[in-house]
């Protein structure tokens, strides 16, 4: 729908989260940016997660609230010492509320490339019925 | 501790003096009318951030680029620099979707950066995983640190 454009990308800091629960490990903790859009059968959302593998993606949806929470490990081996550092490593999470009710068995999550894209299919809503009165 | 380069201050303190200077800019910057935008990187302010660290016999250079595949990204090395350039595709969906939120950004980069040391460009090794691009650069022979033994 919108064409690729070729606009040089500028540098976006990382969006640090002021976390309202303690960490059980310090570290710090980033909101990854999100695309989310529907159509009329599904939401999809897209969240760049950098450096987050599968078997550390933790993806939650209980009471319309949809949790995102991706691990990253700390990439500097020992025996490494810092010359420039730009940005920041720790994990992502996110939150948000639903507006739709989802039907939980057919969630689909790909993650390629640090992409994670989210499909979340809307409950299929009941057909109408016209409902016969019986005289009597 | 950083090493200067491109005249990036190091963090190291000078004097006592220095150090509440920085603390009160600090301090002003906090409780002033920084917007968050423009937080005084220290950095270059081209995409993509990077971090560089090395050790005896390498330099190691890593960018988070979510979205980036290996064909999309160009690599060239001198001996004294590396470049890296190449674009951030995203997909269009199909016609008739509905956004709701659009964080997310396409676009060109373009970046060189200058080693602090002499490199070889031969032996350059990088790798592109979960959208993290780790390059491993070998010092050349010569600028590595020799032991120097004392009678």
């Amino acid at each position: 729908m919108k064409d690729n454009e070729t606009k040089e990308l500028k540098v976006k800091e990382k969006q640090e989260l002021a976390s309202p629960a303690e960490l059980t490990r310090p570290g710090l903790v980033f909101t990854p940016s999100v695309d989310i859009f529907e159509n009329e059968r599904e939401i999809v959302l897209l969240a760049d997660m950098p450096g987050v593998q599968a078997q550390a993606l933790n993806i939650d949806l209980r009471d319309n609230t949809l949790t995102l929470e991706g691990g990253v490990e700390s990439f500097e081996a020992d025996g490494e010492e810092a010359v420039l550092i730009e940005y920041e490593v720790g994990k992502y999470y996110r939150q948000f509320s639903l507006s739709e009710v989802i039907d939980q068995n057919k969630i689909d999550a790909q993650l390629n490339n640090g992409v994670l894209r989210l499909t979340l299919p809307k409950v299929e809503k009941a057909a109408p019925r016209t409902i016969t009165v019986q005289a009597g | 501790m950083y090493r200067r380069i491109y005249n990036v201050p190091s963090v190291r303190f000078r004097s006592a003096f220095e150090q509440l200077d920085r603390m009160r800019r600090q301090f002003d910057r906090f409780l002033g009318d920084d917007a968050g935008g423009d937080r005084g990187m220290l950095g270059a302010g081209v995409f993509p951030q990077i971090n560089l660290t090395e050790d005896a016999d390498r330099f190691y250079l890593r960018a988070e680029l979510p979205g980036v595949t290996s064909d999309d990204i160009a690599m060239q090395a001198t001996a004294k620099n590396l470049s890296i350039s190449g674009a951030r595709k995203i997909e269009s969906e199909s016609d008739g979707v509905k956004y709701h939120r659009r964080e997310r950004e396409a676009g060109n980069f373009s970046r060189m950066i200058t080693m602090p040391t002499e490199i070889d460009p031969d032996r350059i090794e990088a790798r592109l995983k979960d959208g993290i691009l780790t390059i491993r650069v070998p010092k050349a022979e010569a600028v590595k640190p020799r032991q120097i033994s004392i009678n």
